[in-house]
């Protein structure tokens, strides 16, 4: 057993600071663990997020010693000895309090997805290289580090006019979809901002489940909107044969 | 009273107490080098007394392959009459759109963000969607790389050529019969041929091309070469970085190499 220094923050939408805790720590411990002890024993009313203990429900992201993950899945054992340990909530979505954010604004961008729509006459019977591809992008769950980190939202704040990285992998699941008769490209381009996008890959970077949201999904769809709109010789084909 | 760390903002601030700042600095200072040494060589093709530093024998740099020097280049104002400024554009126009230095250059040198979950000054953003746009065209400057890969592979079969007569006092092929040999500068040319067919066959628009853009359904019946191929680029592609790296700093050792060959400050080591 080891002592560790940890600094959490404690607020709600009016504001906040770090406070300070010591806290015995013992083998195999996560990050979750520790928040959970300092609420059983120091401080009751701390809040925080979480469901499964196991990274598959994607509650309880929050950013450690400024790092976004997922406490559950952030081991003590990878911080030095002696080391002071901080524990934020995601800064990109308003606090509730403490640790736990309002991610509900996710909810209402993933409305306005057109869900799966099946082509006309479509083959049912489908093989494995023909899921491979999207399968990746299921894997996702919904912890939204991405849409945090992402600086889009994060220091520009454009919720207004850009979905997130989460949402293009939603969106990629779909347009890649085998099955799927729907072309996205427009509202992708028009109404999720995917040209806000640099592709600096930070979403991909803090992803939990490894989904290479830039290379396979983002890229890819950007690559599918260039076709559309900014290809000059594939425009003006389109104007002299019509397809 | 403490500043509020959830709600503060503003360029470089973080909680992040890793050594984020090193991946940013070390991409200013190789790409900052790179491109001060490409500018330096292609302005510089040419030694106090006319010889080529471009080439030497059969080796030829890739700054300046395919090689063409037109009158009307000489007429220009003399900085600028390099046969290299009618090659360079085509990998520039390649790599600076290419996707991947797209990400290195945003992160570094525009600090946008300068690392994840890194402030960044707050100054009007806008994405790929207005000055940005023009990086949606880095498909037409692929499918001029794809050329690249012809040519450079050709270069390097060239460097197997040799002169007979020997090299000129200009650095030249001497004319006359040629045969048959191996130098260090053909193996450092034909693998920056190789090194280039990985970066570019890794690409991001190429890999849309050959099969990223269909969705696959019963791809084995109806898709088999594409699909293939996309495979083949996936792989590619999963290392673009490395290879995007890697053949950069090989692109421009081949022509130092070469140009070290020509000014006579190192001998090309003949194998066979
Ligand atoms: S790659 Fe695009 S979506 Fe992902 S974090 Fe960067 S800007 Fe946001
Ligand atoms: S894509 Fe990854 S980081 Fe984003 S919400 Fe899904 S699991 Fe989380
Ligand atoms: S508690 Fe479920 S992912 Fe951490
Ligand atoms: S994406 Fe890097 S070369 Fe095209």
């Amino acid at each position: 057993m080891s002592k560790v220094h940890m600094r959490v923050y404690r607020g709600n939408s009016e504001g906040g600071q770090l406070k300070d805790y010591d806290v015995d720590v013992e083998e195999g411990m996560v990050v979750l663990d520790v928040i959970h002890k300092i609420q059983a024993t120091q401080s009751s009313d701390l809040a925080c997020r979480w469901n499964c203990k196991a990274g598959k429900c994607g509650s309880c992201s929050a950013e450690v010693n400024g790092k976004p993950r997922l406490m559950c899945m952030t081991r003590m054992n990878t911080f030095q000895a002696g080391e002071t340990v901080t524990v934020t909530p995601m800064k990109t979505f308003p606090l509730l309090k403490d640790l736990a954010t309002d991610v509900s604004w996710n909810y209402e961008v993933n409305k306005r997805i057109p869900p799966f729509t099946p082509r006309e006459g479509a083959d049912w019977h489908w093989e494995q290289e023909d899921a491979d591809r999207v399968q990746e992008f299921r894997k996702c769950i919904e912890c939204f580090l991405c849409q945090n980190t992402c600086h889009v939202l994060r220091d520009h704040d454009q919720m207004g006019q850009f979905a997130g990285p989460r949402f293009f992998v939603r969106i990629a699941s779909l347009e890649m979809h085998p099955l799927d008769g729907l072309d996205r490209t427009e509202i992708l381009k028009n109404e999720h901002g995917l040209g806000f996008c640099n592709i600096t890959k930070c979403c991909t970077e803090v992803c939990p489940e490894d989904i290479h949201i830039t290379d396979n999904a983002i890229i890819p769809l950007k690559e599918r909107v260039v076709d559309k709109y900014y290809d000059p010789l594939r425009l003006l084909w389109h104007k002299v044969f019509g397809k | 009273m403490s500043i509020d760390v959830r709600t503060k903002r503003g360029l470089f601030f973080t909680l992040r107490k890793d050594a984020w700042w090193l991946e940013p600095l070390f991409y200013i200072c190789l790409f900052g080098g790179f491109v001060v040494y490409t500018t330096w060589a292609a302005l510089n093709p040419y030694g106090p007394h006319g010889q080529h530093y471009y080439e030497w024998g059969p080796y030829l740099s890739p700054f300046f392959s395919p090689f063409f020097n037109p009158d009307w280049l000489h007429k220009l104002p003399a900085l600028l009459a390099t046969p290299a400024i009618l090659i360079l554009w085509a990998p520039g126009g390649f790599r600076g759109t290419c996707y991947y230095y797209r990400k290195a250059y945003y992160r570094s040198i525009f600090a946008d963000p300068p690392g994840c979950a890194v402030g960044e000054s707050c100054v009007k953003y806008q994405g790929e969607t207005k000055f940005f746009l023009f990086q949606n065209l880095h498909r037409y400057f692929m499918y001029v790389a794809l050329l690249f890969i012809a040519i450079l592979s050709w270069d390097g079969i060239a460097a197997m050529i040799w002169p007979a007569n020997g090299i000129a006092a200009d650095n030249s092929a001497m004319a006359g019969p040629h045969r048959f040999g191996v130098g260090v500068g053909t193996l450092i040319m034909c693998l920056n041929a190789y090194l280039l067919g990985g970066y570019t066959l890794g690409c991001h628009a190429f890999r849309h091309l050959v099969g990223g853009g269909l969705d696959f359904l019963h791809v084995k019946k109806n898709n088999p070469i594409r699909f293939a191929l996309w495979r083949v680029v996936t792989k590619l592609n999963e290392r673009h970085m490395e290879w995007a790296l890697v053949s950069m700093i090989w692109v421009g050792l081949t022509d130092l190499y070469i140009r070290l060959c020509a000014m006579g400050v190192i001998h090309d080591l003949r194998i066979f």
